[in-house]
């Protein structure tokens, strides 16, 4: 990576201030300066920011919420402690969040269990299962050969206030909880944080192509529990 | 009406989604999807279930954090500071 480079002669530099960072943006280089002063304001700013995600994040690979809690209490120290050292190699946040996944993990397998590595993902080597059951298309129309057989349900009839509804991402988040490891991973970084691909695949070590499979499998599978609620309603 | 063998069908493009939504179809299967939709009201309607999926995922993220969180972090904060 021609950017990691960069950053190896930023860190030999003979220079006692804080290293310059190189991938941060102009506000989070304001965000550190502030930071390593002990601006409480901006650590709360940060906090804000960033807490909840943290622990919905650790929450993917350790058994419980109150041992998530202890991790992402755990990252803020740790985040502290090595302020002075962020080079800005990545962003702030790509870094806040490599300490928690790395520190969630270590946990996960103390607590010795499987760690989902979506990373360690091939699609090539798992073809999956198909977007929607197959039995809902036609493949002998002769106009339309793999069409729908029926109409999909129209949600956008859906009233509003069923839309915001705290039932509704309560499915949502129950179907998610349903989703192979790898899967919950990336929806997670991805739809409900709202993370670019970018990112996600920079935290996670995952080719983009195979975080795209990941994605549409872990969608299309709450799409379908999402329509089975739609149905029963 | 004329169909085609190059033509994507509802069976295919339901997979293509995602790539579509994320602009990683190729041209070609870009266009083929897009020639789909204008005809086919029935994967619009699909296609805007995804869309909801997506929009309701991202409202998990909304909670607010308590203010004791709030409290105990700014403790850990003004300790670190001390050294």
């Amino acid at each position: 990576m021609p950017t990691q480079r960069t950053g190896d002669m930023a860190s030999r530099a003979p220079t006692s201030a804080p290293p310059v960072s190189f991938r941060t943006s102009p506000e989070e280089s304001e965000l550190l300066a502030a930071l390593r002063r002990g601006d409480e304001a901006a650590f709360s700013r940060l906090v804000v920011t960033h807490h909840n995600a943290l622990l919905r994040v650790a929450r993917l690979y350790v058994g419980s919420h109150t041992v998530s809690e202890e991790v992402v209490q755990e990252t803020w120290l740790g985040v502290l402690k090595g302020l002075d050292r962020f080079e800005g190699r990545c962003s702030l946040k790509t870094w806040i969040f490599q300490v928690l996944i790395n520190r969630a993990k270590t946990r996960g397998e103390r607590e010795s269990r499987m760690i989902p590595f979506s990373a360690m993902f091939d699609a090539q080597s798992d073809p999956g299962e198909p977007a929607v059951d197959p039995s809902q298309f036609n493949e002998n129309d002769p106009e339309w050969p793999g069409g729908w057989m029926t109409q999909p349900r129209d949600w956008g009839k859906t009233p509003e206030q069923v839309l915001l509804s705290q039932e509704l991402r309560a499915v949502v988040q129950s179907a998610i909880e349903t989703l192979p490891p790898n899967q919950k991973e990336v929806i997670t970084l991805r739809d409900v944080q709202g993370w670019t691909s970018e990112e996600v695949c920079n935290i996670l070590g995952v080719r983009e192509t195979n975080q795209r499979v990941l994605l549409h499998r872990a969608r299309s599978k709450v799409r379908q529990i999402l329509d089975q609620y739609f149905a029963a309603r | 009406m004329e169909t085609n063998a190059n033509d994507m069908s509802c069976k295919e493009l339901v997979e293509l989604v995602t790539d579509f939504l994320e602009g990683a179809l190729s041209p070609a299967d870009r266009r083929r999807f897009e020639l789909h939709i204008v005809k086919c009201d029935w994967c619009k309607i699909y296609i805007d279930q995804i869309r909801l999926t997506i929009k309701v995922a991202g409202k998990l993220s909304e909670d607010s954090i308590p203010p004791r969180v709030q409290s105990e972090l700014l403790a850990v904060f003004r300790d670190w500071k001390k050294g």
